[in-house]
């Protein structure tokens, strides 16, 4: 397979590297950029586990191009805290449980992140929707529902820092 | 949790995260057929592709291994036979995945295609071609029990019952795929990181497959995305990581794909429960007997763990006087079934649970009310010699009727909707050790440091469940110091103590009871230490928020530093350890297969079910599920209630959608949307209630929370179902196919039985 140069904009960082034209932003970011928060936890999207953010929008990174990807904006898990603040929803998870395992976390908060950022007041069911492409086996989801729910809380009290964002 | 935040930052490190220098990727060869003679293995042309650095084939792995002494049926890659549609038969080690997987296309294998076996009720018959050939009639282990007299307790009951429950094989499916790494250091030293629940059992094996000493070996665990019990024997590609880098020499990285994951399986066998019960007309029940018929697949594994767990555990949370146990584990050319949460407890559960609500019906008594009927009396040991000390079941039982609304909703809602009852039970670590021996099962080594820092060295192996947390707390709660003083060095066989691992839910009781030991005994130290500088006694000081307090007027008269500096003498630190073993009196009987089922204690859960039938289509919607566990004591809440929501909702996809659908030994549904992994649109919301029945062995009372709750939600589904529609389904999953079915089948035989309606 042909190598191509290419050049993507990572939680806000440029990078370049050389990949093969068919290789996945998952293992582009994985292997060439040592950025291991994206997980893999099937083949074939239907897990959600390497869910990144395209423009802000939630998609699965296992199933696409890294090279069809050079004009957006990628953010992934690592780009979530800033200054080693973490993020509200960073904080729901750690204080309700949210996060068993961790495998499918980085991925839900991605989602979680993209539905908050457009809708800062879901209902449950809004929030069920957003997420019924992120599968947990560990929690049943109800703690993962108690942590975004804690996580809208925080950014209530904080309308500042969010809108900063 | 201690934890949490390397989880939500991405920074955690799990296995495939790992990336060495030189690191190579292995794959395995997987066998196309269910049952096959090796002719030959030409590896030739794999070898000479250029990239790729070791082919490893079952003659140069000739070594049996299995989790059980009673159990070494497995070799890293298949000698002479496959067994199973992906069973192992060669493995590569190339500088790219690309390369590794052109390399076992170029593997030439020459299969003589045997006779195979894919129900086990068929395979029992097999008087040729059997799978194992020393198995006669493929039966990989068979045991009968029979405690008290089951031909009497039928004859005193009033109303004796038989029913066949067939449930369906399902899988743990961890979000994580497995994992591992091997390399070996210049000192000849094999390093193993892997997705495992269990280290030290790992450790042995590797030395015992590759016939190295132990101490040539190290395992470490890191993060782990999830096990259920499918990480707790060890998997085929931990022991080909490292037979292809001693081959290779260089390290290699396997890493399954989600289809490789189905097939590596160890997940609940499908179980056919005959089960007859006798019960006299007050509800009291006088005789239990199972025949149970459990699919094990192609190799022993924990199979014979799993098959007497399922006879020991099914009687053992109510007062029966007679029972009667028939367990056959059944070869089959399958991937090899394992422990999955609720190990060997779950289906036969669900058969008794579900036929004591029809005995109930018959006998026209409330389900809750023929369960207190039955009702353990503890201190007592059950008629198989299970001990009982603390019983939280008649309270999680009452508390569940209470939130639920039982009384105002049972058999008085609208037709279509209805609710149901059950409970499970399960053990808090098993009794006795799987390689039986009289060390401790579990040692926590702590360091006090003269700066005030504790560091807890725990072979104990956190998994998500919590386990880190909880030795930290244990610890901080004895020692009076804040979390945050203490460090942890965990599961990592060459720096760590030995803990037989994250199974049977064993670690809370036991790791946890060991970290309390040690931390007792820092204590001590500490107390009499600053006792002696301050001219006092030991019981006129306590440990409290990092100080030493003077009980009398709570005043603080010493650093919790200082009081580790004159503990320490001249040294930086201090160490010393505390170790948990069962005691004698929980370790069971004497009969053969009384090693199984026997814990120091028994965690109880009851849980109350309301669904929704729709009575065009079969489906079922569940809106609410209140679930109540006897944990002991939870030591951290939320994480005991985690567990608890993480067990039902599991639970809940074994009732209603998880199965394992095979065709002719090839998985048809080997991915996570096709297995039917319940997404957060399919999760209802769980209620979960901790009830606390402090064991009087438990650490600071504790007993396990994160498998006992799985089993109940089963039963009480299919209970609540036929409240909901009077059908009862006697097999899993309770698809809508079959719901749909009995209605029909019951409104004809109704129709039948009635005059034709007139208009």
């Amino acid at each position: 397979m042909i190598k191509r140069h290419i050049r993507l904009r990572i939680n806000g960082q440029g990078h370049e590297c050389d990949v093969p034209s068919n290789k996945f932003l998952l293992d582009v970011l994985r292997e060439d950029l040592g950025l291991t928060g994206s997980k893999r936890g099937c083949d074939d999207s239907s897990c959600g586990a390497c869910t990144v953010l395209v423009n802000g929008e939630p998609e699965m990174s296992c199933i696409m191009l890294a090279a069809s990807h050079e004009d957006d904006e990628i953010t992934t898990i690592e780009g979530v805290a800033r200054d080693h603040q973490l993020d509200p929803l960073q904080i729901g998870f750690t204080v309700e449980g949210g996060a068993q395992c961790g495998y499918c976390t980085p991925g839900i908060i991605l989602t979680a992140k993209s539905l908050l950022a457009t809708n800062p007041n879901p209902t449950t069911e809004e929030i069920n929707e957003a997420l019924s492409g992120n599968l947990c086996r560990c929690t049943g989801y109800t703690q993962v529902l108690a942590s975004i729910q804690r996580a809208i809380e925080l950014m209530r009290q904080e309308p500042v820092r969010s809108v900063s964002k | 949790m201690v934890d949490s935040r390397e989880k939500v930052t991405g920074a955690g490190v799990y296995a495939d995260d790992i990336r060495l220098p030189g690191m190579l990727v292995g794959k395995t060869l997987h066998s196309p057929h269910a049952h096959a003679r090796i002719r030959s293995i030409d590896a030739s042309r794999a070898r000479a592709l250029p990239g790729v650095y070791a082919v490893a084939t079952g003659a140069d792995t000739p070594v049996k291994y299995g989790i059980l002494p009673i159990g070494h049926d497995e070799t890293i890659f298949a000698v002479d036979r496959v067994r199973y549609i992906g069973d192992n038969v060669a493995g590569v080690a190339a500088e790219s995945e690309a390369l590794a997987e052109e390399a076992l296309k170029l593997i030439r294998v020459d299969y003589e295609v045997l006779p195979a076996y894919f129900d086990p009720e068929k395979a029992m018959l097999a008087e040729s071609n059997l799978i194992h050939d020393e198995r006669p009639h493929n039966i990989e282990k068979e045991y009968h029990h029979h405690f008290g007299d089951v031909e009497r307790g039928f004859a005193e009951g009033d109303l004796i019952r038989e029913d066949r429950f067939d449930c369906a094989e399902v899988t743990h499916a961890a979000l994580e795929p497995h994992s591992t790494v091997a390399r070996f250091e210049p000192d000849g030293t094999l390093m193993v990181w892997s997705s495992t629940q269990v280290p030290t059992y790992l450790q042995k094996t590797l030395a015992a497959t590759l016939g190295m000493p132990e101490e040539r070996v190290r395992v470490i665990k890191p993060l782990v995305g999830g096990g259920f019990g499918g990480k707790s024997e060890v998997i085929p590609l931990e022991l080909a990581a490292a037979v292809l880098a001693e081959r290779a020499r260089r390290p290699v990285k396997i890493t399954y794909t989600r289809e490789e994951v189905f097939y590596a399986h160890r997940g609940r066998p499908r179980t056919i429960v005959d089960l007859k019960t006798g019960v006299r007309r007050d509800g009291c029940l006088t005789a239990v007997e199972a025949r149970i018929v459990q699919d094990g697949g192609a190799y022993c594994g924990y199979g014979p763990v799993t098959l007497l767990y399922s006879g020991q555990l099914l009687n053992a949370m109510y007062d029966i006087p007679n029972v009667k146990f028939d367990g056959f584990r059944v070869l089959t050319n399958k991937p090899a079934c394992g422990a999955m949460r609720g190990h060997g407890t779950v289906n036969a559960r669900f058969a008794f649970e579900a036929q004591l609500d029809r005995i109930a019906a018959v006998l026209g008594l409330d389900p809750a009310e023929i369960r207190r009927r039955n009702f353990l009396k503890p201190p007592c040991t059950t008629i198989n010699g299970l001990r009982v000390l603390s019983y939280g079941y008649p309270e999680c039982l009452e508390r569940v009727v209470e939130q639920s609304g039982w009384r105002e909703k049972r058999g008085k809602l609208p037709y279509g909707r209805g609710i149901g009852l059950a409970g499970s039970h399960y053990v808090s670590g098993a009794a006795n050790p799987i390689i039986r021996s009289m060390m401790p099962h579990t040692t926590v080594r702590l360091r006090l440091n003269t700066s005030g820092e504790v560091t807890i060295f725990t072979g104990a192996a956190e998994i998500g469940q919590g386990s880190d947390t909880m030795q930290v707390q244990i610890v901080a709660a004895e020692l009076g110091i804040a979390m945050d003083r203490i460090s942890l060095v965990a599961a990592d066989t060459a720096r760590t103590p030995v803990d037989l691992g994250s199974y049977s839910s064993r670690v809370t009781f036991m790791a946890g009871n060991a970290a309390l030991a040690a931390a007792r005994e820092a204590k001590t130290r500490l107390l009499d230490a600053s006792a002696r500088a301050l001219g006092s006694t030991p019981h006129e000081l306590r440990m409290e928020d990092g100080k030493v307090i003077r009980v009398h007027d709570s005043l603080g008269l010493m650093e919790f530093s200082e009081a580790v500096r004159l503990a320490a003498g001249r040294e930086e630190y201090f160490e010393l350890s505390g170790s948990y073993s069962p005691p004698a009196e929980a370790q069971g009987g004497k009969y053969k297969g009384a090693g199984v089922g026997p814990s120091p204690a028994y965690s109880y859960s009851a849980q109350a079910v309301e669904v929704a039938v729709d009575t065009e289509t079969g489906e079922v919607r569940v809106d609410r599920i209140v679930a109540a566990h006897d944990c002991g004591k939870a030591l951290n809440p939320l994480a005991v209630e985690g567990q608890v929501e993480g067990s039902v909702w599991m639970g809940l996809g074994q009732a209603l959608q998880e199965e394992m659908l095979w065709e002719k030994g090839r998985l048809m549904n080997p991915g996570l949307l096709e297995y039917r992994s319940a997404s957060t649109l399919e999760s209802p919301p769980i209620e979960p209630i901790l009830v606390e029945s402090n064991d009087p062995e438990g650490p600071f009372g504790a007993k396990e929370a994160g498998e006992g709750s799985l089993a109940a939600v089963i039963p009480a589904v299919a209970n609540a179902i036929y409240d909901a529609v009077g059908v009862w389904i006697t097999s899993l999953p309770i698809t809508p196919e079959k719901i749909l079915k009995a209605i029909q089948e019951k409104q004809k035989s109704e129709t039948r039985n009635q005059k034709p309606p007139t208009a």
